[in-house]
């Protein structure tokens, strides 16, 4: 029964399918983010100001997320120390 | 951490799936695919959903009138615009970042 279970085809489909599907994931959630910075009414069609808008949205919310990860690293290695001497 | 997923997914399958029959990868990756694909369907409409009635549905009335119908037609189009256009800047900026690593 362990057989296909390590089939290695079907294992590279699924870390396939799962990074897609982060990538979907995150854009729906950036979609619905960026819609409620950057559309007043929705018109005929999507302007280039809305445009502009919604891709500084994507490139500074990836900042923000960046930057809070590198900041809690920051903090965490300078606190090491001190947590280290508490969980011991 | 991927492969990770991908082992515990395959081996927990294996010994738990159906005594000894054989089952078809092939099939089990097109099942796979179908129910992403249905799960995004349903996440776009209800995020559209919720979008376009915060913006085309002033006060609820008695029945959705011409105004509000042409409204949300324009809506769930720009709302696709914005899906693709995030997607597309999303997308440039994994490359961006792929190529600086």
């Amino acid at each position: 029964a362990a057989g296909w279970g390590a089939d290695p085809q079907l294992q590279r489909f699924i870390e396939v399918e799962t990074q897609k599907q982060r990538f979907q994931q995150l854009v729906h959630q950036m979609t619905e983010l960026c819609w409620e910075k950057c559309m007043d009414k929705p018109g005929p069609k999507l302007d280039s100001r809305a445009e502009t808008c919604f891709v500084n949205c994507v490139e500074r919310f990836i900042d923000t997320s960046q930057f809070i990860l590198n900041r809690l690293e920051q903090t965490q290695k300078s606190k090491s120390a001190f947590s280290e001497s508490l969980s011991d | 951490m991927e492969s990770g997923f991908g082992s515990d997914f395959g081996s927990d399958f294996g010994s738990g799936g159906g005594g000894g029959g054989k089952l078809d990868p092939g099939l089990i990756m097109e099942q796979v695919k179908v129910q992403i694909a249905v799960a995004n369907a349903q996440e776009l409409l209800q995020r559209m959903t919720d979008k376009c009635f915060r913006k085309c549905i002033g006060k609820p009335g008695g029945s959705l009138d011409n105004s509000e119908q042409k409204c949300i037609a324009m809506c769930m189009d720009r709302y696709m615009d914005s899906w693709n256009t995030v997607s597309r800047a999303y997308n440039s900026r994994l490359q961006r970042e792929r190529a600086n690593m």
